[in-house]
């Protein structure tokens, strides 16, 4: 790839007069040495699963595994259809879409990991409300997901995408910030304004840690996705009317990547802090605790299985 | 680069709830899967780490079952795969263990399939991407993404000259290659990840090599060759 920064996509796209996607997908083709026409039909029908998750998500029962979670989506989108929301409709449905398709992956659904599975909500949840308002054509979102996957490679190689490297500022925050990116230039922000809408949006999600209630990809994540999406586009908003990263997207990145670095091991997926061990996600992780398997003997190694050992592991 | 491509970031295409949990696990289970060269009639499978403490609010076992039975990591059948397994009459049986492991989200996955037998350790290393470190006992380094062809051979000079020059005339190239033997003039293993697509015909050239015990094709993008049983 020619770019390993975000003021390089910027550089290279302003002087070549391209768009982002144009660009990302030039740079797969020569990476991948896959024709053009195939890079696209593979983008597009990862963008179909996704329309696919929101509607399953709409219309089907979403409870989890766990029964923790699930219908949430829904219950948004009934909301909305009363008029009187407090965020505006554009948002509120943004985030019943995003509620939707992360309940569709608690609930062992088919989604797209966008970067992850844990955020797989994010851009489903602005790209699919968004093509409803402004009439776009899937071709123009399927661009946009490429505009998309540049920013998360940049953020990837740079710092992390992962809960359990990062916190859920990795995982979700990334999401956010892609999906921030993609918003400006599917509305025809300039390369500048996408670099600026990541740095915006990176900034509001730093130190957010990644503690999944039972270790689950469920609590908090399902509503995290909604309101990262919100996030999304209003950091969109934010650099398409003008406003500028003070601090440059490339430094936030890699601020994520110091304060990541910092975090202790129990806000990282560990599910051994955060809300995870407040009082009640420990009741929740004990409910869960259905031991099933055999502990293994130590010597994994023998020829004949474990004998069953009377204090199996949760 | 950590991730060098688009689809890294975007994709894979998969049944939730993680990417770590559910699609790796499945690619690890079909990995497997391809190594034994048929569906396995059991299945034993440990788990280290974070597989062993949330396997089961993940569908960590579901997904490895489903890989076992050769689906890819988006397959609807996978949060049913246990129903699916006992229809074509495959044991599996879980264990946990609290052994250090190369990585939190590792398995040891062992198969029988008559006097067949086979077994892997890999990690689901993020994202959906894997690492098979070890088939059965030798060392490798498998990531999946790539055709792999995998020879277990005896431990004899001129073996892997052979090998590759048979592998270079048909015009396929090699991209990482390794060598692992049990003891000097014993078994030996050697896994192969390739730019191309190992042909029949290479194959069989193969095959017909002296000292070759063995051959296997691991490729997670075209699926695998009908059962070898």
């Amino acid at each position: 790839m020619r770019f390993k920064h975000l003021h390089e996509l910027n550089t290279i796209c302003t002087a070549e007069s391209k768009t982002i996607a144009e660009l990302m997908i030039e740079e797969q083709v020569q990476e991948t040495n896959i024709p053009e026409a195939d890079v696209v039909r593979q983008m597009s029908d990862y963008y179909q699963v996704m329309k696919e998750a929101v509607h399953k998500g709409l219309t089907e029962d979403t409870t989890s595994r766990s029964g923790l979670t699930g219908g949430d989506g829904k219950k948004m989108a009934e909301y909305i259809r009363k008029g009187e929301t407090c965020s505006g409709d554009a948002s509120a449905l943004a985030m019943a879409y995003a509620l939707c398709v992360s309940e569709v992956n608690a609930s062992m659904g088919r989604i797209v990991a966008t970067p992850t599975a844990g955020s797989c909500g994010i851009i489903p949840g602005v790209f699919i409300s968004s093509q409803e308002r402004f009439g776009w054509s899937d071709e123009h979102l399927v661009n946009g997901l490429f505009c998309a996957g540049a920013i998360g490679y940049v953020i990837a190689n740079n710092s992390f995408i992962s809960g359990a490297e990062g916190g859920c500022q990795a995982e979700v925050g990334s999401a956010i910030g892609m999906a921030a990116g993609a918003m400006v230039e599917l509305r025809g922000g300039t390369p500048e304004q996408v670099v600026h809408a990541v740095g915006l949006a990176l900034k509001n999600t730093l130190g957010l840690i990644c503690d999944p209630v039972a270790g689950l990809v469920e609590i908090p994540c399902i509503v995290r996705n909604g309101l990262g999406a919100v996030t999304a586009l209003a950091a969109a908003d934010m650099a398409l009317a003008g406003v500028r990263s003070a601090i440059p997207s490339d430094e936030v990145i890699d601020v994520m990547l110091e304060v990541g670095s910092a975090m202790p091991s129990r806000h990282r997926e560990t599910a051994q802090g955060g809300l995870a061990q407040t009082p009640t996600g420990r009741k929740m992780m004990e409910k869960l605790a259905k031991p099933k398997a055999k502990r293994a003997e130590p010597e994994i190694e023998a020829e004949s299985p474990a004998e069953n050992e009377p204090e199996a592991k949760a | 680069m950590r991730f060098k491509d688009v689809f890294s970031i975007i994709g894979p295409s998969m049944t939730g709830p993680s990417s770590s949990h559910t699609a790796g696990a499945a690619r690890l289970g079909r990995i497997a899967r391809q190594w034994l060269g048929c569906t396995p009639e059991r299945a034993r499978l440990t788990l280290y780490g974070s597989f062993a403490d949330t396997y089961q609010g993940h569908g960590t076992d579901l997904a490895l079952i489903g890989g076992l039975l050769d689906y890819v990591t988006d397959d609807p059948r996978i949060p049913d795969a246990e129903q699916y397994a006992e229809e074509v009459g495959m044991e599996v049986e879980f264990f946990t263990s609290g052994l250090p492991a190369p990585h939190p989200n590792t398995v040891k996955i062992e198969l029988w399939h008559g006097d067949r037998q086979c077994s892997l350790i890999g990690a689901s290393i993020g994202g959906g991407s894997v690492s098979v470190h070890a088939l059965n006992d030798f060392r490798v380094q498998i990531s999946g993404e790539f055709p792999t062809l995998v020879l277990r051979h005896s431990d004899k000079a001129g073996v892997l000259a052979s090998v590759t020059s048979t592998i270079s005339s048909s015009g396929v190239n090699i991209g990482y290659m390794q060598v692992d033997r049990k003891a000097r003039d014993g078994e030996a293993l050697t896994a192969m990840e390739m730019d191309g697509v190992p042909n029949p015909e290479m194959l069989n050239r193969l095959r017909s090599l002296d000292h070759m015990l063995d051959i296997r094709v691991i490729d997670l993008k075209r699926g695998v060759e009908p059962d070898a049983v």
